[in-house]
């Protein structure tokens, strides 16, 4: 079976999408720094995903009129991007460096201390909706390598050891 | 960063003009940043200079793009049609730093963001651009922040916005963040990606300069480029090629920096033309103890590999690259002799395939079928005829063949590696295949 079939009872089911008006009024304003709406696109759904963790199908749509193009012109931005979240997340999602620097000090075993302590691998998210783990470019901190992201948040020098320690901060 | 201790910082600034005031702490505000002669540069330039004047400088200054292409700043501004009917026009700040082991740019925008904000006034006042985009990568949360709040200060005391310092000039700058893909970095896919698409390259020409963002003349320089600006503005471009110490032609610092095993990984502001060998071993310390330096990747991870015997080139553009690879970001990754040069390779292939925006054929097919080759030769499992065929991919992928450098690029550690450690790859090969026999493609194709 495909998961990725959505069928259409599925979306006649889902509760109609309303942008918030926090959504709405930041849309508009990141509109007001380019000559043309398009250019808004990849900072909306930004904006949404701040919001909500992820941006749901129902999103698509009514962004897309806001910023006056098709939702499937919207979709084919949505995923281009990879820190554009277009299934659900965890409250934290850990963005792990893979790349030359890191790998070659010490990714390898920061990978497998993440993931044996999550039980998860990459683009997957623990079965309490805690952590998403994600691999990401060259997080341009390669003098402290191996790094890893935990929301917003850089982190340095990551020991495979400090990891349970790393993860407790994030609730 | 690293202040001498006898110098003042107004000292300081004619010889490490990027990073006197680096400070990740607490960069300075608007206030700091102008008593330690910050927006001078502009206030000189709209004063007393007119555009042709400050392009003029750059020019004679022979100042290299920072982001890895080393094409002069001051010809590509050049390039920009001027006069009083050019119309709206663009700057936009390559701040998208993905290339793996490059850690320069986050630096001076965490550290000093308001050098960046004077560099693209002063290059915007020099090509009349109307509006700036400093184009920065989504992870760069902190260096956002600050970017925001050094323009909000500008635009607060009359130096961004709206008739400039009373001067009757407008021009308006703003932070897009992105939302990854490393192939954002290239020009023209920034380009469509700062228009809200998807970030496949364009054909060139046109170039950006003639037709860039939304069809308009569009000037893209990197974040450590614009920074020169302004102390080449304030300075004079005889102290700008004299800072490089006759090391090299070219003029200026350049940020270096080591990442690897080596005992104080960092960035480093010295004369361009430094060897590799000053930045490995006295500033970055040198190997770690117990780790012996394998090889080294010059300025990122499409940069050919080059070898300890290649350490006492200056690393400017013009020497590298008549090594055989490109200075490219300048930032150096050491490979230490415990790894293996085909898990190496595998790891940037893997990164190369992964970031293929796959929009040509070459590219989005010829880098998996590339890893699919390195993981196999990693794993001991690999085939008569897979060597052969790395090398006729890097043939296939290399310039001209494709779109946009991203898989010219991903082939450059690729034959380097393959050129001085290629019997690191025929060990991958299952000891039962026999060697290599007829047409390498026949062979790997089974």
């Amino acid at each position: 079976m495909n998961d990725n079939l959505i069928r259409l009872t599925d979306l006649e089911r889902e509760v109609p999408f309303v942008l918030s008006d926090a959504e709405r009024h930041e849309i508009e304003h990141a509109l007001g720094h380019y000559p043309d709406g398009r250019a808004a696109s990849i900072e909306a759904l930004k904006i949404v995903q701040q919001h909500r963790g992820w941006v749901p199908d129902g999103a698509l749509a009514p962004v897309a009129a806001l910023i006056g193009i098709s939702a499937a012109d919207l979709e084919g931005v949505a995923t281009f991007y990879s820190l554009i979240f277009r299934q659900p997340v965890g409250r934290h999602v850990i963005k792990l460096c893979d790349s030359i620097s890191c790998y070659l000090t010490g990714y390898d075993a920061l990978r497998a201390a993440l993931e044996q302590q999550l039980g998860i691998g990459y683009g997957q998210t623990t079965p309490d909706q805690r952590f998403t783990l994600l691999p990401v470019c060259c997080l341009g901190a390669c003098d402290r390598g191996p790094t890893l992201m935990i929301d917003d948040d850089l982190h340095g020098e990551v020991a495979p050891g400090a990891v349970a320690e790393l993860l407790a901060a994030y609730p | 960063m690293m202040r001498e201790p006898t110098m003042t910082l107004e000292q300081q600034l004619l010889v490490k003009p990027l990073t006197a005031r680096v400070n990740t702490a607490q960069p300075m505000d608007l206030a700091a940043f102008e008593a330690s002669g910050g927006y001078r540069a502009l206030r000189l330039a709209i004063k007393e200079l007119s555009p042709q004047d400050v392009q003029a400088r750059v020019k004679d200054a022979n100042l290299r793009g920072r982001g890895g292409a080393g094409f002069p700043a001051g010809v590509k501004w050049g390039l920009i049609p001027m006069g009083p009917d050019a119309g709206v026009k663009y700057l936009v700040c390559n701040a998208d730093e993905m290339e793996p082991g490059t850690f320069k740019d986050r630096l001076l925008m965490e550290g000093a963001p308001h050098q960046l904000v004077e560099g693209m006034l002063v290059a915007a006042y020099a090509t009349r651009a109307t509006t700036g985009y400093i184009f920065l990568r989504g992870e760069y949360v902190l260096a956002a922040a600050r970017l925001n709040q050094a323009l909000a200060e500008a635009r607060a005391a009359g130096l961004l916005g709206r008739n400039i310092l009373g001067s009757g000039w407008d021009f308006d700058c703003f932070v897009h963040t992105g939302a990854g893909r490393y192939i954002c970095g290239e020009e023209t896919a920034l380009i469509n990606s700062l228009e809200g698409r998807r970030a496949n390259p364009r054909a060139k020409p046109p170039f950006p300069q003639i037709a860039g963002a939304w069809g308009r003349p569009t000037v893209i320089n990197n974040v450590e480029t614009l920074n020169n600006v302004a102390p080449i503005v304030l300075n004079g471009a005889e102290w700008f090629r004299d800072l490089s110490q006759g090391k090299s032609p070219d003029g200026g610092t350049k940020l270096y920096g080591v990442s690897g095993r080596v005992k104080r990984p960092g960035v480093f502001e010295l004369p361009i033309g430094t060897t590799a060998r000053e930045i490995l071993e006295v500033h970055a310390g040198g190997m770690k103890d117990g780790y012996q330096l394998k090889c080294w990747l010059p300025g990122g991870a499409s940069t050919d590999f080059l070898l300890p015997e290649h350490l006492d080139l200056a690393m400017d553009y013009d020497t590298i690259g008549k090594a055989g690879s490109r200075m490219g970001t300048g930032l150096l990754a050491v490979v230490d002799q415990t790894h293996n040069m085909v898990s190496v390779v595998r790891n940037l292939e893997e990164f190369f395939a992964r970031e293929s925006c796959g929009w040509c054929t070459p590219c989005r097919d010829g880098l998996p079928w590339t890893v699919k080759i390195l993981r196999a030769l990693e794993a001991g499992q690999g085939k008569s005829g897979d060597i052969e065929q790395l090398v006729s991919m890097t043939k296939a992928l290399g310039p001209g063949r494709t779109f946009c450098a991203h898989a010219p690029g991903a082939m450059e550690p690729l034959q380097s590696a393959l050129k001085f450690f290629r019997a690191e790859f025929e060990a991958g090969i299952r000891a039962d295949q026999a060697p290599a026999a007829g047409s390498p493609a026949s062979s790997a194709a089974g």
